[in-house]
């Protein structure tokens, strides 16, 4: 019981990444009607966003003691970040929750990479068959991709969590069980709070908000929200900056769990269009929910009692699922009608 | 000569020409060299291959090269089992994706357009996470699948000892190395688009170019279009096995990043920059991006530097870090752009500029014989 609890736990950071970055293929899909295979492209670059916030944060001024000497003779280098100087303690704190910061470097970063995508190219994309859609985003993916890489390098970037959040929250025991017999790291925790917050923002914000209200009305139907007199392209465009600030939010939340590089867009691009149509293209709460859905079965699949059973199924499992989704729900678990039927 | 046109024959001619005076004809670019050519050669099976499902068909399929990895498997396991000689590998390479094309066709075309993308790069990644982590003892994992001395080679040893060091794949005891190499997947590659210029020109391949134009009305019409959009991916992944196969050939070993989805993405780049749908545009696709890949990822910053030592002092730093982030490493990355530049504004590909160029030397005023320049430019529409 315990130890499926704690599989199920260990499922949903993962699926609430998942779910984030295949809430924003959706949106872009229900919006533009834009099948983007550079949306992992946007989650790589939000978590680079965070590991050049941290660069900039402790650029270090060096200078040399006067006095001191390293073990092996030489004057003893000093080296003090410039926002510890400036800041003193708080320049310390920002040092330390560098990664939850970078957040505010990472919204408008996002936000201008995301319109000026929309505008700079998808623009011309949409009159144009699904297939060239994919190929032109396929393309940017990897020109985005080779891009970070001639700026960072190829190896992963590790980035650290903040020191009160390091270490394991003691779950279990807040449920009634015996201690330490469920224990789930506190940054994944953050994390999955995180998202579901995130989440649960930007559906309030289509809900319950007159812009979000219209963006619904156009992605039911485009045409005569264009013809009551309302800009819906402007608000598309938005929309899909929305979408990449949510796909890089979600990638700088991630890098502590797991360290960036170039080709981190890649590796989730693939999994989250199968979250997409395992969800149903074009619904915005099965996107979410199959995010949630595939992540826990990933989870429960990598346990040593399943692999006894099945081996490698925990490879293969998501793959699996969408296959056996296709053919049985063409649609998706969610999906509405009439929306991609081909 | 087999029902074909004049036209036909001419093309088919041209195309044998060209491929087999290549080493002639490379010489003065600096990539006569069997190794490359030989790639030259395999991809352009690949890519005839893709054209049939993909250009044809118009199923754009992101997971061809999980057949391109499964002959090389293929391959090397035949010479490793039976017989170093070249011709029951490729039959073995071709049958087995052959075998792997029905069953994930039969699958991934039950749905069409973006979903089938998606199907097949869900089971190419399938097969690629396979071959790294359970299939390790059938594809030895990361180290990649190669021959060794210990090998069983049943067929071989009943007739020769054992010698001693590594065999060579070989053609009845001809070596496929070098040019020798080369010409033999020269021959295959001609006969391979020999094929694929009958079947864009029979009936089945009218079926396919229907498909693709419009499936709804192929249905309505009576037609059942899944036997026929299956034989397209199944022979469509047979030539890839072909390629798979031939690549173990000219190199015996076989690893699984040859499956990778980037793997197969660049060989849809090299299909949409040739032209997909016409015969030939694909095969100069390919030839393009591996000529390129192979001149682009050699350079590196002292060549740069040579190349940019005409410019005064000051200028030729920022002039050479500019240019390396688009060779060497960064040839993935010019890779990328040619292929942004390619779909935005040359969907049709190489092929289509040719034919536009075509069309604005025939509204010169000498019609009398346009209608001859442009049947030469455009050979395989």
């Amino acid at each position: 019981m315990e130890a499926i609890f704690a599989q199920f736990l260990n499922g949903l950071d993962k699926g609430g990444a998942y779910a984030l970055i295949a809430l924003g293929l959706t949106l872009v899909f229900g919006t533009l009607g834009v099948v983007n295979f550079a949306h992992g492209a946007l989650f790589m670059l939000g978590a680079f966003c965070a590991v050049t916030f941290r660069r900039l944060l402790t650029l270090e001024q060096v200078t040399v003691s006067e006095t001191e000497l390293t073990p092996w003779g030489s004057p003893l280098e000093i080296r003090v970040p410039y926002a510890e100087q400036w800041f003193g303690d708080f320049g310390q704190v920002l040092i330390d929750y560098s990664v939850p910061f970078s957040i505010l470097l990472a919204i408008p970063v996002m936000l201008i990479i995301g319109v000026a995508m929309e505008r700079g190219l998808i623009k011309h994309f949409y009159k144009r068959p699904h297939a060239e859609q994919i190929l032109v985003t396929f393309g940017l993916a990897i020109v985005l991709q080779e891009v970070v890489r001639s700026f960072f390098g190829a190896n992963p970037i590790p980035q650290p969590i903040p020191s009160s959040l390091v270490g394991a929250a003691d779950v279990g025991s807040w449920l009634g069980m015996q201690a330490n017999q469920v224990v789930y790291p506190w940054w994944r925790l953050v994390y999955l709070l995180f998202s579901v917050v995130v989440i649960g923002g930007v559906f309030a914000f289509l809900q319950f908000t007159t812009f979000g209200m219209v963006v619904r009305a156009g992605m039911a139907d485009r045409e005569t929200v264009g013809l009551l007199g309302i800009n819906i392209d402007r608000r598309f465009t938005i929309m899909f900056g929305l979408a990449a600030i949510l796909a890089g939010l979600a990638g700088v939340m991630y890098t502590p769990l797991l360290p960036p590089n170039f080709h981190l867009g890649m590796d989730f691009l693939v999994l989250s269009f199968v979250v997409v149509v395992v969800g149903g293209m074009g619904s915005l709460p099965g996107a979410v929910a199959a995010g949630f859905l595939l992540g826990i079965v990933q989870s429960f699949a990598s346990m040593t009692e399943v692999k006894a059973i099945i081996p490698a199924i925990d490879q293969i499992i998501v793959y699996l699922i969408a296959v056996i989704v296709l053919l049985t729900r063409p649609r998706g678990l969610l999906g509405r009608r009439g929306v991609m039927e081909n | 000569m087999f029902f074909m046109n004049r036209r036909d024959i001419l093309v088919f001619a041209g195309f044998t020409i060209l491929v087999l005076t290549m080493p002639i004809w490379l010489t003065p670019t600096g990539a006569a060299y069997p190794a490359l050519m030989q790639t030259f050669a395999i991809y352009g099976i690949m890519v005839i291959g893709f054209n049939i499902l993909f250009g044809l068909t118009g199923y754009l399929s992101f997971g061809h090269a999980a057949f391109l990895g499964v002959g090389s498997y293929t391959a090397v396991w035949s010479f490793k089992l039976l017989t170093m000689n070249a011709i029951p590998a490729l039959l073995f390479a071709v049958l087995l994706s052959g075998v792997f094309a029905v069953v994930i066709g039969y699958v991934s075309l039950r749905r069409s357009g973006i979903y089938f993308s998606i199907l097949t790069l869900a089971f190419a990644q399938m097969c690629y996470s396979l071959a790294y982590s359970v299939l390790t003892p059938i594809t030895n994992g990361e180290t990649s699948l190669q021959l060794t001395l210990q090998d069983p080679r049943v067929i071989d040893l009943a007739f020769t000892e054992r010698g001693s060091g590594l065999p060579v794949p070989n053609l009845f005891g001809l070596p496929m190395t070098g040019l020798t190499g080369f010409y033999f997947c020269a021959v295959i590659l001609v006969l391979a688009f020999f094929l694929a210029q009958r079947i864009t020109n029979s009936p089945f391949g009218m079926t396919l170019k229907g498909i693709k134009s419009n499936q709804n009305r192929m249905d309505y019409t009576g037609f059942n279009t899944r036997p026929y959009t299956l034989a397209a991916f199944v022979i469509s992944g047979m030539y890839a096995g072909l390629a798979g196969g031939l690549l173990a050939v000219t190199d015996p070993l076989a690893g699984a990043e040859r499956m990778q989805w980037t793997a197969s993405g660049e060989i849809v780049l090299m299909t949409i920059l040739g032209g997909a749908g016409t015969l030939f545009g694909p095969v100069i696709g390919a030839w393009l991006v591996k000529y390129a890949e192979n001149i682009f990822s050699a350079f590196n910053e002292s060549v740069l530097h040579n190349f940019f030592s005409f410019l005064p002092d000051g200028m030729e730093e920022p002039f050479v870090w500019v240019a390396a982030l688009f060779v060497g490493e960064g040839w993935h990355l010019t890779l990328g752009l040619l292929f942004m530049i390619v779909v935005i504004f040359l969907p049709g590909g190489i092929m289509e500029g040719v034919r536009r160029i075509g069309t604005l030397f025939r509204r010169r005023p000498d019609t009398s014989d346009g209608s001859a320049v442009s049947a030469k430019q455009q050979p395989a529409e």
